[in-house]
C-alpha cells in the first residue's frame, strides 16, 4: 500500500453511505450468482410485501374448479377448495418472511450483545455463557424446537419468532465472542483504552463497526435457518396457525392428501418452489457478500 | 564475457480497476558471473515486482508489456519471458533460485524442515531419499546450522535468523548460478543480520554464484554489492559501482536517499528526509517522476522523462539531465554524501 | 537503586524503580523484564535499544501503564502509580501515551481521521462545542505536519500512507496533553526516506511542548540520531546493561554487548563497513528466556567473561566514571577496570 494509489487531495467524495452503496452494487454486478441472488431477494420481498397491496385476498374458491392445472385464469392452478394457488403464494410470503426477519434480528442482536460482553468481561461470566451456548449447540435443534413448540404453543408469528431465536443465538454468539477477543487486542483498541474512552465507546465505536460485514452475513444466514425451522414446524402440524403461509399450504396439502393426486401437483409444488427459490436467493447473495467483504478475495 | 542475466527494457503493468499500474518501466541492466548487484528502492519503486519476474513468479494480474529477460548459462541464452513450462521448471532452482524474506511466512507451518527439503528436491527431480538427506545435511552445514537439530524442527521452533539460513540452504540445493534475495536482512536483529551478511559473503566466495539483492536497506548494498541500482517509481534512476553510488551519486534521489539514512560511525552529517511522497503509478507525470521532490529540478525536467545518461565516471549512468549540477554538489571524494553536504 | 539524571536537575517525571515483569508460558515462567531502574525527566529524549526478546517493548508498555509490573514500582510525579486504584491510574495513563509500530493497525479503519482525533477531545472535554473541537483537531494536524488539515479530516486510514498514519497516531496521542510519549518502533515500518522527518517531529514536540519522548528501537543508527542530545539504554535478555549518552555509547561502548552490537551494524558506507573490526562473540546462540544462564546472562557469549565471577554474580547497573560524562554499566570487568569494554577489547 503506497502513496502511489492514493486519491489526490481534493477528490470529490460522496457521502459515505451513498458511496458504499454504489460500490457495493458495482462489486455485486461482477459476481453473477450474487447478483441473481440479490434480484431474487428483491423479487420475493416485493412479492410478499408489495404485491398483496394490489392483489386482494381470496377467501373462498370455486368448488367446481378443484385441482385445476395452470390456465390463463389460474396461472398456478387451484387447490383442494378451488382457490387460486398464485393468489395464495402472493398472500403467503408475508408471514414466513416476517418471522424470518424478526428471528434473524433477535438472534443477531442477542448473539452480538452476549458475545461482545462475554469477550470483554471475561472471567466466570464468560465461562458460564460459553457453557450455556455449548449445551445449546450440542442438542439437536429440531427436537428441541418440537418440544418447545409443544409446550409454548405459539399462536402468532411473533411468538414463533421468539421461540426460534431462543435456540439460534448460540452459534453466532461463540463466533462473535471469538471475533471480539481478537479485535480487542488490536492496537487501535489499546489506544482507545489508553485514552480512557470508556467501555461503551470501545464496544460500539471501535469493535462492532469492524464486525459489520460479519454480522450482516450471519443475519442473512439466520434468515435461511428460520425459514427452514418454520417450514419444519408447520408441516409437522406443531404450530396451531391459521392464515396464509407457504408452509401452511404444504401442511394442508399433506392433510388433504394432495400428495396422492397428480392434478394437485401445482398446489404442492408452488410453495415448495417459492421456498426453495427464496432460500437459494439468500444463499447466493450471502456467498457473494463473503467475497465482497473480504478484501483479499476481491480480484482487481 | 556474456552477462549471465541481461534485462532489456523490461516493463511490467498490474491490472487494477483504476487502470494499469506501471510498476516497472524500461528497466535494463546486466549481471556478470560471480557479480553481486543490489537493487535499492522504497515501497512503490517496483523492485519486488521486478525481482519476481526473473523467475516468473509474478501474480496473475501482472503482465510484462515489453522487454526481455535474457539468461545465459554455459550452453545457451534463453528469454525467460517466453520459456516453455517444462524448461521453466528446470530453470527455476537449478539455474536461478529465490530466497524470500523469512519473516514473511515463507514456510509451510505444518511440515518440518526435512520435509521442506524433501518436497523441494522431489519437485525438481531428485528422488532418492538417502541422497536428499545427505545433500540436506551438507547444505545445513554450509549455512552453519546443526542438521540433527534443524531437520526435525518445525518452522515456528526456529528463530528468524535460523529460518533465513534454512531458506538460503534450500536455494543452494541444485547449485544455481544466480540467487535472488528479497530483503534478506530486514526484520532481523543486528547480530543476526551480521551473521547472515557474513554467511552470504563466505558462500559467494566458496560457490561463486551471482547474487541480486532487493532491499530498501542501503547498508546491505554497502556490505556485499559490487554494483548498485537505485529504483524510483518503477524505473532505474541510477546504475553504478557501489563505491561510485555511495560517494559519487549523480541522481538527486540517490543523494536524497543517502542523506536520509543515519549512520552509527563517523560524523552525523546533514541527515534529512526527502519531502513529499512517490507518484501515483497509474497517472504518471509527463516528465521526470522525481520533479516534485527534487531540489535541483528545472522546467525542462517536466517536459519529458530523461533517458539513462552516462555521467562523468565510467560504467555509471543516471536518469537526470541535471547530473552535472549534482556532481558539483557532491564531488568525487571518497566520503559519505551526508558528511560532504554538511561541510559544503 | 541508582538513578542517573543527566538532563534536568530535580524530581524525575517518571521513574522505573527495580521494575520486573514475568509471564507464565507453557514451558514455565519467563522474566521479560528484570529489575530495570530508569528515571526520565521532563522534556527528555531517551532511546531504549536491544534485539528481539530483550524486553524493551515490555518496558515501554509498562511505562505507558498498559502492563502492570510484577515487581518493583512505577513512580509518576512522586507517587506509586499502581498502589491505588481509580482515577489516579486513568490520569496517569493519559499522561503517558504509546505510539505503536504498525501504521496499518494503529488506526480504526472504519473511522475518519476527524472521528479518531475528536473522540478523546470530546471525552475529556478539551473543547467547548463542535467548532472548537474541529479547530483543535486542525491545530493538531498542523503540529504533526499534515497540512492542509482540511484535506485529511474526512479521510479514512486506508487513504493515507504509512508515514501519514503515524503522524495521525502521534496527533491522537497529543489530544490528551501527555507528558511522555513512548514510541514503540514507531519508525521501523515506515519508508526509509521519511524516517528522519518523523523523528524530527517527535524531537520537535519535545523542544516546543516539553513532552518527554522514549523511543524504542532495534536500529542503533536511528537511536544515535534521535538521542543525539540524550541518553540511550541498552537492554539484553530483560536487563538494562548500559545507560549512557548517545555519543559516548556509540564511540566508546562500556558494555561488551553494546560493543558487539555497534561493531556488528552494517553501515551505509562501503569503505567503513567492509573494513570495520568486529567484536567476535563466543557463540551466536541466544539463551532462551526460560533457561537463563546464572550470574551475568551475557557471560556465555562474552569475550571478557571471567570464570568464577561472571557466571556466579549478577552485575548491578553501576556508574562508570570517565571523560564521556555520567554513564552506567552492568559489567563486573568494566567496573573493576574502570574502563569501557570497547577499550578492553581493542
Amino acid at each position: 500500500m503506497t502513496a502511489a494509489a492514493l486519491p489526490r487531495a481534493g477528490d470529490r467524495t460522496l457521502p459515505r453511505p451513498v458511496e458504499s452503496a454504489i460500490e457495493f452494487l458495482r462489486l455485486l454486478s461482477k459476481r453473477p450468482s450474487g447478483l441473481i441472488g440479490f434480484i431474487g431477494i428483491v423479487f420475493f420481498l416485493s412479492l410478499a410485501f408489495i404485491a398483496p397491496l394490489f392483489v386482494p385476498n381470496q377467501e373462498s374458491g370455486d368448488i367446481t374448479q378443484l385441482y385445476e392445472t395452470p390456465s390463463l385464469q389460474h396461472l398456478l392452478g387451484t387447490d383442494n377448495a378451488g382457490r387460486d394457488v398464485l393468489n395464495q403464494i402472493v398472500q403467503g410470503g408475508k408471514e414466513i418472511i416476517s418471522v424470518a426477519l424478526i428471528t434473524a434480528f433477535l438472534t443477531t442482536l442477542v448473539a452480538t450483545v452476549l458475545g461482545s460482553i462475554s469477550a470483554l468481561v471475561g472471567g466466570r461470566f464468560d465461562a458460564a455463557l460459553v457453557a450455556i451456548a455449548d449445551i445449546l449447540l450440542t442438542v439437536p435443534p429440531l427436537i428441541v424446537l418440537i418440544v418447545i413448540s409443544a409446550l409454548a404453543r405459539p399462536t402468532n408469528f411473533l411468538a414463533l419468532a421468539l421461540v426460534l431465536s431462543l435456540l439460534g443465538w448460540a452459534g453466532l454468539m461463540r463466533q462473535v465472542r471469538a471475533q471480539v477477543l481478537t479485535l480487542k487486542e488490536r492496537d487501535y483498541v489499546e489506544a482507545a483504552r489508553s485514552l480512557d474512552l470508556g467501555l461503551i465507546h470501545i464496544v460500539f465505536r471501535e469493535i462492532l463497526p469492524n464486525m459489520r460485514s460479519y454480522i450482516v452475513i450471519h443475519f442473512v444466514l439466520a434468515m435461511t435457518g428460520a425459514i427452514y425451522a418454520q417450514v419444519a414446524l408447520i408441516i409437522l402440524g406443531l404450530v396451531p396457525f391459521s392464515g396464509k403461509n407457504w408452509a401452511l399450504m404444504l401442511y394442508f396439502a399433506q392433510t388433504q392428501g394432495a400428495f396422492y393426486f397428480n392434478d394437485a401437483f401445482w398446489f404442492v409444488f408452488s410453495p415448495i418452489l417459492a421456498i426453495i427459490l427464496l432460500q437459494l436467493s439468500l444463499v447466493l447473495f450471502v456467498n457473494a457478500l463473503e467475497d465482497i467483504f473480504n478484501p483479499r478475495l476481491r480480484s482487481s | 564475457m556474456t552477462p549471465i542475466l541481461s534485462v532489456r527494457d523490461l516493463s511490467i503493468d498490474y491490472r487494477t480497476r483504476r487502470g494499469p499500474v506501471h510498476a516497472v518501466r524500461d528497466v535494463s541492466f546486466d549481471i556478470a558471473k560471480g557479480e553481486t548487484v543490489a537493487i535499492i528502492g522504497e515501497s512503490g519503486s517496483g523492485k519486488t515486482t521486478l525481482a519476481v519476474s526473473f523467475i516468473r513468479l509474478s501474480p496473475r494480474s501482472a503482465k510484462i508489456t515489453k522487454g526481455q529477460i535474457l539468461y545465459t548459462n554455459d550452453k545457451e541464452t534463453v528469454d525467460i519471458r517466453t520459456l516453455p513450462d517444462d524448461e521453466l521448471r528446470q530453470y527455476r532452482w537449478s539455474e536461478c533460485a529465490m530466497v524470500f524474506q523469512a519473516a514473511l511466512n515463507s514456510f509451510n507451518p505444518v511440515i518440518n524442515i526435512w520435509e521442506q527439503f524433501a518436497d523441494t528436491a522431489r519437485a525438481h527431480g531428485l528422488k532418492d531419499s538417502k541422497k536428499i538427506h545427505a545433500r540436506a545435511q551438507e547444505l545445513l552445514d554450509l549455512v552453519h546450522l546443526d542438521p540433527a537439530r534443524v531437520l526435525t524442527a518445525y518452522p515456528h521452533e526456529l528463530s528468524g535468523g535460523m529460518k533465513q539460513r534454512v531458506l538460503i540452504a534450500l536455494s543452494l540445493m541444485l547449485e544455481p548460478q544466480l540467487i535472488i534475495l528479497d530483503e534478506p536482512t530486514t526484520a532481523l536483529d543486528i547480530l543476526t543480520q551480521r551473521s547472515i551478511i557474513d554467511l552470504l559473503g563466505t558462500l559467494r566466495k566458496k560457490l561463486g554464484f551471482s547474487m541480486i539483492f532487493i532491499s530498501h536497506d542501503l547498508s546491505i548494498a554497502a556490505e556485499l554489492a559490487d554494483r548498485m541500482i537505485t529504483m524510483y517509481a518503477g524505473t532505474v534512476v541510477e546504475r553504478a559501482s557501489v563505491t561510485d553510488l555511495f560517494y559519487r551519486p549523480r541522481h538527486p534521489y540517490s543523494v536524497g536517499l543517502l542523506r536520509a539514512v543515519p549512520r552509527v560511525s563517523g560524523a552525523m552529517g546533514a541527515v534529512a528526509s526527502i519531502p513529499g511522497s512517490p507518484p501515483d503509478l497509474i497517472r504518471l507525470p509527463p516528465g521526470c517522476t522525481y520533479v516534485p521532490r527534487c531540489p535541483v529540478a528545472i522546467p525542462a525536467c517536466s517536459e519529458r522523462e530523461p533517458d539513462l545518461l552516462p555521467v562523468d565516471m565510467p560504467d555509471h549512468d543516471a536518469r537526470c539531465i541535471r547530473w552535472k549540477t549534482v556532481a558539483e554538489q557532491v564531488g568525487n571524494a571518497e566520503v559519505a554524501v551526508a558528511e560532504k553536504i554538511a561541510t559544503a | 537503586m541508582s538513578v542517573v539524571d543527566v538532563t534536568v536537575a530535580g524530581t524525575p517525571l517518571i521513574e522505573l524503580d527495580g521494575v520486573s515483569r514475568s509471564f507464565k508460558v507453557p514451558g514455565g515462567v519467563i522474566t521479560a523484564v528484570d529489575s530495570v531502574s530508569l528515571a526520565i525527566s521532563a522534556g527528555e529524549a531517551l532511546c531504549i535499544v536491544g534485539e528481539s526478546g530483550c524486553g524493551k517493548t515490555t518496558t515501554g508498555r509498562m511505562l505507558a501503564g498498559i502492563l502492570r509490573p510484577t515487581g518493583g514500582r512505577l513512580i509518576y510525579e512522586g507517587k506509586d502509580v499502581w498502589a491505588k486504584k481509580g482515577t489516579d491510574l486513568s490520569a496517569f495513563r493519559r499522561a503517558v501515551q504509546l505510539v505503536h509500530q504498525d501504521p496499518y493497525a494503529s488506526l480504526n479503519p472504519t473511522r475518519t481521521i476527524f472521528q479518531t482525533l475528536s473522540a478523546p477531545i470530546y471525552r475529556h472535554k478539551k473543547a467547548k462545542g463542535s467548532r472548537d473541537a474541529m479547530n483543535r483537531v486542525r491545530h493538531l494536524l498542523q503540529v504533526v505536519g499534515l497540512t492542509p488539515p482540511d484535506d485529511f479530516l474526512g479521510k479514512y486510514p486506508h487513504q493515507l500512507s504509512g508515514g501519514q498514519r503515524q503522524r495521525v497516531a502521534i496527533a491522537r496521542a497529543l489530544t490528551v496533553d501527555p507528558r511522555l510519549i513512548v514510541a514503540d518502533e514507531a519508525v521501523s515500518m515506515v519508508d526509509v526516506s521519511i524516517r528522519i522527518s518523523l523523528l524530527n517531529l517527535l524531537l520537535g514536540l519535545r523542544n516546543e511542548m516539553g513532552v518527554s519522548i522514549v523511543l524504542i528501537t532495534h536500529d542503533l543508527a536511528v537511536a544515535r540520531y534521535f538521542a543525539s542530545e540524550g541518553r540511550i539504554g541498552v537492554m539484553y535478555l530483560g536487563r538494562m546493561v548500559e545507560l549512557a549518552r548517545s555519543e559516548a555509547l556509540v564511540s566508546d561502548p562500556a558494555h561488551p554487548y553494546s560493543a558487539a552490537l555497534i561493531s556488528a551494524i552494517p553501515e551505509a558506507d562501503p569503505n567503513i563497513t567492509r573494513s570495520k573490526e568486529r567484536v567476535r562473540l563466543k557463540t551466536a546462540e541466544v539463551p532462551s528466556l526460560l533457561a537463563l544462564p546464572p550470574g551475568c546472562t551475557f557471560h556465555p557469549r562474552c569475550p571478557l567473561a571471567e570464570e568464577g565471577l561472571c557466571d556466579v554474580l549478577v552485575p548491578a547497573l553501576l556508574p562508570l566514571p570517565g571523560p564521556r560524562g555520567p554513564r552506567e554499566v552492568a559489567c563486573h570487568v568494566a567496573i573493576r577496570e574502570r574502563q569501557p569494554a570497547a577499550e578492553l577489547l581493542a
